[in-house]
């Protein structure tokens, strides 16, 4: 069991999501930096699904009540055990009675805790991931108290170190697909999308990311139609919106671009200010 | 029939397939037509297909993915006319309160429209309102059928906090809050009955292609029913009829 003792900005349990839920018009949830929760996973030696902290700017502090091997991953938030600075991207054994916590971050935004087994929080709709009116809570408490699935990973079984490869956490490039409205876009209109640099606002959450510099344009809204996780749209008034992994399933804005998941990764790294060019992927 | 449907990629997975840029049931049912011969087919690498008024994403699971073989069998499933199974569609009567103590923009709203609160309410009550899609919220029903007359652009602000069950018009669309969320729609009731509940395998009772009809009750029933719905007790009253 972990205790959590202090709850940090944004800290909620993920997995991969919910996958064929959309059509009750429950997002698709899951962690917003796939790649450093897959890292983490690995390094205890989980299975990809498993549930994980995501954490978010400031980490929690939690206390360890059982014996458990953890990994520390994404965004670097310093990590101490017991008020001793502790690595990350590695195996980390953590006794019974120990504290985990985090400094502030000093490099992106949402940081990962895997934990050998996995979290076992309640499963709703077939997935952990937290989500407010789906799952109990939506995000971690003071006081919460979390189950650990009894592992059945063996030592072996473990990545005790690995070298991470972490440029994409100052990368500001995001690679992008045209969307389906893309062609709706006068030459000019497209030129500046893809050629300006645009500024994370401070409406940035795991629901979408709002740039700061508008896109003046033509186009009109479309009949409200389904949207997917990575898509850009661009409202009359010219924001543009990046949705996000906990986005609506359905919306009426024309939906101009779609990142790659990897730009995903590199979005859910930004926070307010940070900025990004699109790059499309030709 | 057969509309002229249009394939376009949506990212590296997932494909849009369009109808043209209606809004009404004949789109709708050969939508779910070929959503449902899409699911007969059994494609193992699809992972979910999602739609709205007049599109449909089919997104694949990641690996490999042709999409230009892809889209060509789904052209060859949506020609194919093996009958369908018969499909029951239901009638769902829901009681709403359109006390002012609920309907906390009904009076400004029967002023605007320059009708008295009760004929409002008879011109809500009266449709049989069509279940498109959901989406928005979980549970959120997007329901075609408003009386025109009602039809009310959205406040200019929105509220921060619309309570659950709140029925309200925004544009020529009415809705029903299946949770408490913010929301710029003027609201003219309440129900209690609960349309997402994510302890259930099915989530939702209502399916696209159903048809909703509202009620009005009083306050204490309002009270009586909630008891009931609360405790997952309450029978809706429901119609079926063959679509």
């Amino acid at each position: 069991m972990v205790e959590v003792l202090q709850a940090g900005f944004y800290t909620s349990i993920q997995d991969l999501g919910r996958f064929n839920t959309q059509h009750y018009g429950v997002p698709l949830s899951g962690v917003m930096d796939v790649r450093a929760a897959a890292i983490a996973n690995n390094l205890v030696g989980n299975k990809a699904n498993a549930a994980l902290l995501e954490m978010t700017m400031t980490g929690p502090k939690l206390q360890f009540n059982e014996d458990a091997a953890i990994a520390i991953t994404g965004a670097h938030l310093t990590p101490f055990i017991n008020g001793k600075e502790t690595s990350r991207n590695k195996c980390i054994y953590i006794n019974k009675g120990s504290i985990l916590s985090f400094g502030v971050s000093k490099l992106g935004v949402r940081g990962y805790i895997a934990i050998k087994g996995g979290f076992k929080t309640k499963k709703v709709l077939g997935s952990r991931s937290m989500y407010k009116a789906v799952t109990p809570i939506c995000i971690l408490k003071k006081g919460t108290l979390l189950q650990i699935h009894p592992s059945e990973a063996s030592p072996a079984d473990f990545f005790s170190k690995l070298k991470v490869k972490e440029q994409y956490l100052k990368s500001e490039f995001l690679e992008v697909y045209k969307g389906p409205e893309f062609d709706c876009l006068s030459a000019f209109e497209k030129e500046k999308l893809l050629k300006n640099r645009f500024t994370i606002s401070k409406n940035n959450s795991r629901m979408g990311y709002q740039l700061l510099e508008p896109l003046q344009n033509d186009l009109t809204p479309i009949i409200t139609s389904p949207v997917l996780p990575g898509t850009v749209q661009l409202t009359p008034s010219g924001t543009l919106i990046v949705l996000m992994q906990d986005c609506q399933t359905t919306g009426g804005y024309p939906r101009v671009l779609l990142l790659t998941p990897q730009a995903i990764t590199v979005l859910s790294q930004k926070k307010m200010n940070d900025s990004v060019f699109f790059k499309l992927n030709e | 029939m057969a509309f002229k449907l249009t394939y376009k990629s949506y990212g590296a997975y997932a494909i849009l397939i369009e109808w043209p840029p209606k809004i009404n049931e004949e789109i709708l049912n050969d939508i779910l037509c070929f959503k449902s011969k899409l699911l007969g087919a059994n494609i193992d690498t699809i992972s979910s297909c999602n739609h709205a008024y007049h599109s449909l994403v089919v997104q694949y699971k990641v690996g490999n993915f042709d999409g230009i073989l892809e889209v060509n069998r789904l052209k060859t499933i949506y020609a194919s006319t093996e009958p369908l199974p018969k499909t029951t569609k239901t009638v769902w009567y829901i009681p709403v309160c359109y006390d002012v103590s609920f309907g906390i923009d009904i009076e400004k709203l029967s002023k605007i429209k320059k009708i008295s609160v009760e004929a409002l309410i008879r011109k809500h009550t009266m449709p049989e309102y069509l279940v498109y899609f959901i989406g928005f919220l979980p549970g959120f029903l997007y329901l075609g059928g408003l009386d025109s007359t009602l039809a009310t652009e959205r406040l200019s602000v929105p509220r921060l906090n619309v309570i659950k069950g709140a029925i309200a018009i925004g544009g020529s669309q009415t809705g029903i809050y299946p949770l408490d969320s913010p929301g710029g729609w003027h609201i003219i009731g309440n129900t209690p009955i609960h349309f997402f509940d994510s302890s259930k395998e099915e989530p939702c009772f209502v399916k696209p292609a159903d048809r909703i009809k509202f009620f009005s009750i009083s306050l204490s029933q309002y009270q009586d029913i909630k008891v009931l719905a609360d405790a997952g007790v309450y029978q809706i009253k429901k119609e079926l009829f063959n679509g």
